[in-house]
């Protein structure tokens, strides 16, 4: 057969070229702002900066690759295994705690002919526009037995509060501060997906006999589980980064060391010793991680979830 | 038709290429002529009302002008200093406290200015210019403010107590102890590991020497005999809650000077600003006194924080550093100068002159009962014992935070805790290769 006209052949060339010109935009962002970025990372991680001599005057300092080191001095580092282990404790009473009364909330305000429904949403969610700092302030001062006024109640009452700064009641302080921060969020995520639910379901149920808390049980939770494994790896991902809180804490108390969680690590490599590559390596280490168990996280609910249908 | 269309474009990028290289050439022109105008100088300083004090400059001099950016102070500040440096957006002139000026020179932030500068010396006094040059030729700042440590304590307290001002950490040691009997909820002072400034001060007052080089290495003796002194008394008095282990600058701090609970507090000659807005209700009802002494009948003491003002590398390679050297003298030796610091950024200035002189004839308001307050201050500060800082003292402050800060809420070894702050500072100098002897 002939060829197609010209003018259809230039057509089809333009046709093939312009998925390619909507994908640019993106890709151009997404290198800029995300590869780039976390590329330069991974090549500062394997540099360090060598110094001669007394290392005084200029040219004293110059920049080397490292290869592994600043990656071996990073896992060797007791403190980055410690302040991972804080964070997962801290996380452990941190996130059910959430999620557990975000769930509640969000089961109650979806109960039929509820009161004050649109209210008590807003009060709920209001916390979480609080910026973490100025949250984790408001709380730090709260928690001063000498300057807080729930402490100075409780001694009026002869009564003598937990040390909330030192020690495990330190665990309580900082999750208190993430719960009464993030429930809102949460309840909001899983009230959203209650309500998109049908409401012929609940009919059903009710024509079956099944009583409000027989049909929040049976019904409702089962059906929001894909919002609840949602928000729980949200609050998974936003507990390994926690920062603001403990670094706003850390003046108020001994007991909160300069690498508490390993974010803090990152930040006191970075700014205090002013040794970015260290950091890099470490901030590289922490990236790693976080996507092993996020990814592990999601592998595993997606195969409980396939298993059981 | 493509084609024509490139031509097109390509005529009119042309034409974009004739008009800018018109405009460049019109503009190049405009810089020739900013060039021989004033010459721009930016200054990074945390301390408040510094640009009121570059406005006095900018009118006396129209062709250097000054301005002021004004940083939050802070650990970090130096990182972000080096940062800038690095990335060639350095200012011209920095302020930087005495123990980051090792840490600057080291990263090639901060210029030698012994040429224009280097008659400046017999302004001041030898230990602290002696912070300047680092023991070299080369002049790296000019002193601005100096801090030399003493007591503080409650007048009104002390005498309900029946406490007399202790002139040796002796007596301080047995003070501290008998005002815990009379008053256990009271404290004369606290231990804050939070403040690393104050325990440096403490021990350059013992005889420590930090930092020290010997040929082309380093040694380092944060755990020598003096600072292990220092520790051991802290720790015994923390040990048996003698003093409090709370740290410092927080609300409960301030509460405990307000009202009383801490009744003494060792802090340098800025003291005064910090009570006046921490402890305003106690005001006219503190004393200062010289530092407790090791020896009885010494006079010697050391210094919490204190800075200087450096001219930059940067500045040199602009062309700056001249105006820039002229600028940080002015600032810390002229008279005029001088009575501004004093009197707008409340500094105590590091000028012998300024330190005697009638511009601190009268005594901070919140000390009226102590009339002369800056001629005792003065008289402190001659005993002020040399200070000795390396190229890695923030890495030094931080361990210092967490040693320690782990050491007195536990009650436990302070001794441990200087161990662990002498291996974390040798260890990081190895680590980037300097020399450690």
């Amino acid at each position: 057969m002939a060829s197609p006209p010209p003018a259809a052949r230039a057509l089809r060339r333009r046709g093939s070229l312009a998925p390619y010109g909507f994908l640019g935009p993106a890709a151009l962002l997404f290198t800029l702002f995300f590869a780039l970025p976390i590329g330069f990372a991974v090549y500062l991680s394997l540099r360090a900066v060598k110094v001669k001599g007394l290392g005084l005057g200029s040219h004293a300092r110059t920049e080397v690759w490292a290869g592994l080191s600043n990656y071996t001095s990073a896992l060797s580092d007791s403190e980055l295994l410690s302040g991972s282990g804080r964070v997962l404790l801290y996380g452990a009473l941190l996130v059910p705690t959430m999620l557990g009364a975000a769930l509640f909330f969000a089961l109650l305000l979806d109960v039929p002919r509820v009161r004050f429904g649109a209210f008590s949403r807003l009060v709920i969610f209001l916390p979480y526009a609080v910026p973490g700092i100025v949250a984790s302030t408001l709380w730090g001062f709260l928690y001063l037995p000498q300057v807080s006024p729930g402490y100075y109640l409780l001694t009026q009452a002869g009564m003598s509060g937990p040390d909330l700064l030192h020690g495990g009641g330190l665990y309580l302080a900082m999750a208190n501060i993430a719960v009464w921060g993030g429930t809102g969020f949460n309840m909001i995520v899983i009230y959203t997906s209650l309500r998109a639910l049908p409401a012929e379901l609940y009919e059903a149920a009710r024509l079956d006999g099944c009583s409000e808390l027989q049909i929040a049980l049976r019904v409702k939770i089962p059906l929001v589980a894909p919002s609840l494994v949602l928000t729980f790896f949200f609050s998974m991902i936003a507990t390994l980064q926690v920062f603001a809180e403990p670094m706003t804490l850390k003046p108020l108390t001994n007991s909160m060391s300069s690498t508490w969680s390993p974010l803090m690590k990152v930040y006191r490599d970075a700014f205090v010793q002013g040794n970015v590559y260290s950091a890099a390596a470490t901030s590289v280490v922490i990236a790693a991680a976080t996507l092993l168990l996020s990814f592990g996280f999601l592998k595993l609910v997606n195969k409980r979830t396939n298993g059981g249908s | 038709m493509h084609r024509r269309l490139a031509l097109a474009a390509a005529a009119a990028l042309c034409g974009t290429l004739v008009l800018s290289a018109c405009s460049s050439d019109g503009g190049s022109g405009d810089a020739a002529k900013a060039a021989s105008g004033p010459v721009k100088l930016t200054f990074w300083s945390w301390a408040p009302n510094m640009d009121k004090v570059a406005e006095v400059w900018n009118k006396a001099h129209p062709d250097v002008q000054v301005s002021v950016l004004k940083q939050a102070g802070g650990d970090d500040l130096v990182t972000k200093t080096i940062t800038a440096a690095k990335a060639g957006n350095a200012p011209d002139l920095i302020q930087a406290e005495y123990q980051a000026l090792p840490t600057l020179v080291s990263n090639d932030v901060l210029a030698d200015i012994a040429k224009q500068a280097g008659d400046a010396k017999s302004q001041f006094a030898d230990g602290v210019w002696k912070q300047v040059t680092l023991g070299s030729d080369a002049v790296y700042a000019i002193p601005e403010d100096t801090a030399p440590l003493a007591f503080y304590y409650r007048q009104d307290l002390f005498e309900q107590y029946g406490l007399k001002v202790p002139t040796t950490w002796d007596e301080f040691a047995a003070t501290a102890r008998a005002l815990k009997q009379q008053a256990p909820d009271k404290s004369l002072t606290t231990f804050s590991a939070n403040d690393p400034g104050l325990f440096a001060g403490l021990a350059q007052q013992a005889g420590a020497a930090w930092w020290t080089t010997s040929g082309e290495s380093w040694k380092v003796a944060i755990d020598d005999p003096a600072t292990k002194k220092v520790a051991d008394f802290w720790s015994g008095l923390v040990k048996d809650g003698a003093v409090d282990n709370q740290p410092m600058y927080t609300p409960a701090w301030s509460k405990a000077l307000n009202d009383g609970t801490q009744v003494g507090w060792v802090s340098a000659v800025w003291a005064p600003g910090v009570l006046t807005s921490s402890a305003p209700d106690t005001k006219g009802k503190w004393a200062m006194a010289p530092l407790p002494q090791w020896e009885s009948g010494a006079s010697v003491t050391g210094s919490w924080g204190g800075s200087a003002t450096g001219v930059t590398t940067g500045a040199v390679k602009s062309g700056h550093a001249e105006a820039a050297a002229k600028f940080a003298t002015w600032l810390n030796t002229d008279p005029e100068a001088l009575a501004a610091l004093v009197q707008q950024v409340n500094v105590y200035p590091a000028a012998t002159s300024a330190q005697t002189g009638s511009l601190l004839s009268a005594a901070p308001e919140f000390f009226a009962d102590q009339p002369d307050f800056y001629a005792r201050a003065a008289e402190i500060a001659k005993g002020t014992a040399p200070a000795a800082w390396g190229p890695n003292v923030n890495v030094a402050y931080s361990a210092f935070k967490d040693a320690f800060g782990k050491a007195a809420q536990d009650k436990g070894d302070f001794g441990a805790a200087l161990s662990a702050m002498q291996r974390s500072t040798v260890e990081d100098l190895k680590k980037n290769g300097f020399q450690v002897g």
